[in-house]
């Protein structure tokens, strides 16, 4: 090697252990924020770090987990899904109306064919229309609201025989001693990130959220791939929706409404960018815990359930501001 | 257009005395010298004309110039004062104006916001004076003598439109100097003499103007002195009356090329790719041409020519309106860049940043994303594969890189150009076609990437190389295919041609060539 090059790569390399360390300052600050809240917590409250506690946060936060590793897949590729929450409103009072008129094998069949149809739906537009997502599934998420008010003219449905159905298994079951809405979570979990790191087609998704154009020069199937990402985020919600049915076995009209910012809270809050392109599933599950364990907290220490949402406000802009703390490198913009 | 030319000879006669003098100005950017030592000097009241090629340095200059950028020596001296602009905001309060080939306007906003946006007139208490903003903009509008209205959108404006409220902008600050960046580059026949007509009303307010170009005939019909700039050196300048196209011609590229032909390919086998009577709408028309195995054919013309474009339609991104697409003897429909991919063609794609990578990926995933099917099994990836690829590769192009997992944003250019033919390498095509392979791309990187190129052809790929410099086209290909407006003016035996021909063959200056460019016109 050349002085030049030598110098050069020296260069490349300093830069790289200096990107790294902030990196780890920036994107794990969250993780230092939630320490020390989980400190605060257990200090004045002796129940909070309980077994049984722990356990009933992560089962509490396994519906919103399990439709935010369905979401991530989206964000993933560069687009949004805001419709998730009423979708979940929709699958559940499918499901739940239906169990009792066509069986419980029949109603989950059922429930899970009209949650992808809503998906392919989505992906259609967006991906093949090449519509905007937020719009799309923005207005989906109206159309979906209305649509389970006309299904159920605005009656709540509920299962008759709610001791003697198998279709408790997925709310309130256990395997092992774990309950099934934490074993779907952490199987789903699981699954959909070896996907997206260990497959050619997480590849693409990352190709395509990071630089679309880039990505059809590379031969890449983009519409395809966009359409994939909503069935992914589809299925995420219909599994949801078992849990959510099997566990209160009746269903308001309503059931789904703010998940959608439940479940973007807990993406935004683990770290993964909203921009595409970047993130991970694994990142999804802890920011999706860092939120059930401090509503959680504030509830134990005997704030009102509102509280949560201020706290979870404030939480939401500061991890925003570290993400792009992190995308420039520094805390604070230099000027204007 | 002649007869008011001869008229401004005589007026810059009389005022020899230059308004505006750069001297000695030198500007380096990391690994390059981009000015050595230029001097020029504008008159109050000329059209003083700066030529050169592609990266020789024009632009740079008047960035230097407008403040844009800062250089290492030398001095400006405005109107007998020594003056140095921090930013193009101070520049342009010493009324040095630079209009560039990208206009910067708000499109949402009126034709009289964006002229005098940041500094809108004001009445008491700090409200917009619209009255006063619409009569002055009327006021610098018919000084323009423009058809638009003060009230119009500038986004309903069409490009030479906008392209006067720009010029407009500038007059706010009763200007001295305004710089005119390739102003035709994207103007039609009939919007030209628009703008020279204000570019010679400026010019007789006693306003000193600069106007780069490549086209000959309207620097003849403009200009009353040309500068010839090479290699980011001063080359001369001349009166524009006392000399001809060919002798401009000859100090723009006026040097041997340290060529080297011995080493190009050259066995040529049966056709990879030909093209018959391709037309697309509003970019080329009735273009045929051929690419053999082993061959390195060179596409050659002005930025807009439509090049890029055509290489698009092969690779699928665009739709042919008539002519056919034969790859190997077959008549093919490519529907999609995946398509292009399965059937042997790859591209190198003219803007390496927005086309060619995806800069949050690291090196390793960026090379292998064309491939991904031979790198996984089962839809599962084989890390092991993927680095025996990367790694092959690396070696092979010579690509720098700190290691795999290296963000290929933090590369510099040519690794990142090597990157991205990698990438393409993996895929094993039978043509190659690279739009720009060098553009913005230090020497060493540029020498290495046309050394490949060669190697590449002679182990069988066809290549088709689409480039805006001459050096490039002349020293990698066998052939060389001129391109003016979407056509084809004439096609070359790149070790014969000489740089005259090839010039007036993009510039419309080739007997056919503004035949077929009127055609072109009425497209």
């Amino acid at each position: 090697m050349t002085p030049i090059e030598q110098t050069e790569s020296i260069g490349l390399k300093r830069k790289l252990n200096r990107v790294s360390f902030k990196n780890f300052l920036t994107t794990q600050g969250i993780l230092i924020v939630f320490m020390i809240c989980l400190a605060g917590f257990s200090i004045f409250s002796d129940r909070f770090l309980s077994e049984e506690n722990i356990m009933t946060v992560i089962r509490q936060a396994s519906i919103v987990g399990i439709i935010a590793i369905g979401v991530t897949v989206v964000i993933i590729g560069g687009n949004l899904d805001l419709s998730v929450g009423s979708m979940l409103s929709f699958a559940t009072v499918l499901v739940v109306d239906l169990h009792d008129k066509i069986g419980p094998t029949n109603a989950i069949i059922v429930m899970f064919a009209m949650t992808l149809l809503i998906g392919a739906v989505n992906g259609f537009l967006i991906g093949y229309m090449k519509l905007n997502s937020l719009i799309v599934t923005l207005a989906m998420l109206s159309a979906i609201q209305g649509i389970t008010l006309i299904y159920t003219g605005g009656q709540n449905v509920d299962i008759a025989n709610q001791d003697s159905t198998w279709f408790a298994f997925f709310g309130r079951g256990f395997v092992g001693g774990i309950a099934v809405p934490i074993l779907m979570f952490a199987v789903l979990a699981l699954c959909v990130h070896f996907v997206m790191r260990y497959t050619s087609y997480g590849r693409r998704i990352f190709a395509i959220g990071g630089n679309p154009t880039a990505a059809v020069y590379a031969g890449i199937r983009k519409s395809r791939c966009v359409f994939s990402t909503y069935m992914i985020s589809a299925f995420s919600v219909g599994c949801a929706a078992l849990v959510l049915g099997s566990r209160v076995m009746g269903s308001q009209n309503n059931v789904g409404q703010g998940y959608e910012l439940l479940v973007l809270a807990g993406i935004i809050l683990g770290g993964t960018s909203l921009m595409g392109g970047a993130g991970s599933v694994w990142k999804t599950v802890i920011g999706v815990l860092i939120l059930g364990f401090i509503q959680n907290g504030l509830l134990l220490l005997g704030y009102p359930y509102y509280t949560q949402w201020l706290v979870t406000w404030v939480i939401i802009i500061v991890a925003v501001w570290l993400d792009l703390a992190n995308q420039r490198k520094r805390l604070f913009t230099s000027h204007s | 257009m002649t007869s008011s030319a001869t008229n401004n000879n005589q007026r810059s006669d009389t005022s020899m005395k230059p308004v505006l003098r750069l001297e000695g100005i030198t500007k380096r950017f990391p690994g390059v010298v981009a000015l050595n030592n230029v001097s020029f000097d504008v008159r109050a009241g000329e059209v003083h004309a700066l030529l050169g090629e592609n990266g020789a340095g024009k632009s740079t200059l008047m960035k230097c110039l407008a403040g844009k950028h800062q250089a290492e020596e030398g001095s400006i001296v405005l109107e007998g004062q020594k003056v140095s602009f921090s930013d193009p905001m101070a520049a342009k309060q010493h009324g040095i104006v630079l209009i560039h080939q990208e206009l910067s306007l708000v499109s949402d906003l009126t034709v009289a916001e964006n002229i005098f946006l940041g500094s809108l007139p004001l009445k008491w208490p700090n409200r917009v004076d619209w009255k006063k903003l619409r009569s002055d903009t009327d006021k610098i509008l018919s000084r323009l003598k423009c058809t638009f209205k003060s009230d119009d959108l500038v986004g309903d404006l069409s490009i030479a439109k906008k392209q006067m409220v720009e010029i407009a902008r500038a007059l706010v600050f009763t200007p001295k100097i305004v710089v005119f960046d390739e102003p035709t580059a994207s103007l039609t026949d009939h919007e030209k003499p628009v703008l020279f007509n204000v570019i010679n009303s400026l010019r007789e307010h006693g306003v000193g103007i600069v106007y780069i170009s490549h086209r000959m005939d309207e620097i003849f019909a403009l200009s009353q002195r040309i500068t010839v700039l090479r290699d980011g050196e001063y080359n001369g300048t001349i009166d524009t009356a006392q000399t001809n196209e060919d002798e401009v011609t000859k100090l723009m590229i006026g040097r041997s090329l340290e060529l080297d032909h011995s080493s190009k390919p050259t066995e040529f086998k049966e056709n990879v790719l030909e093209v018959r009577n391709l037309s697309v709408e509003g970019v080329c028309k009735d273009v045929s041409f051929n690419v053999r195995n082993g061959e390195i054919v060179g596409m050659y013309g002005l930025v807009g020519a439509g090049r890029s474009e055509i290489a698009e339609t092969i690779f699928g991104l665009r739709r042919p309106s008539a002519g056919e697409i034969l790859l190997e003897g077959e008549s093919v429909t490519v529907k999609s860049p995946h398509d292009a991919v399965a059937r042997g063609i790859a591209l190198v794609p003219e803007s390496r940043k927005e086309q060619g990578l995806v800069l949050g990926l690291n090196c390793r995933d960026n090379i292998t994303l064309a491939t991904l099917e031979s790198v996984s099994s089962m839809g599962v990836m084989s890390p092991k594969k993927e680095l025996e690829i990367y790694e092959k590769y690396q070696r092979e192009l010579k690509i720098k890189t700190p290691g795999w997992a290296q963000k290929v944003g933090n590369l510099s250019g040519g690794n990142q150009q090597k990157i991205v033919i990698g990438k393409w390498l993996t895929t094993h095509p039978k043509l190659l076609i690279l739009d720009e392979p060098t553009r913005g791309i230090d020497v060493g990187s540029k020498a290495e990437i046309h050394a490949l190129i060669k190697d590449l052809a002679k182990s069988g790929y066809a290549v088709l190389v689409i480039s805006s410099e001459m050096p490039e086209v002349l020293g990698v290909s066998n052939r060389v295919i001129a391109m003016y407006s979407g056509q084809i003016t004439a096609e070359f035996n790149a070790d014969t041609v000489t740089e005259d021909e090839l010039v007036q063959a993009i510039t419309g200056q080739h007997k056919a060539a503004s035949e077929t460019s009127l055609q072109a016109a009425g497209l």
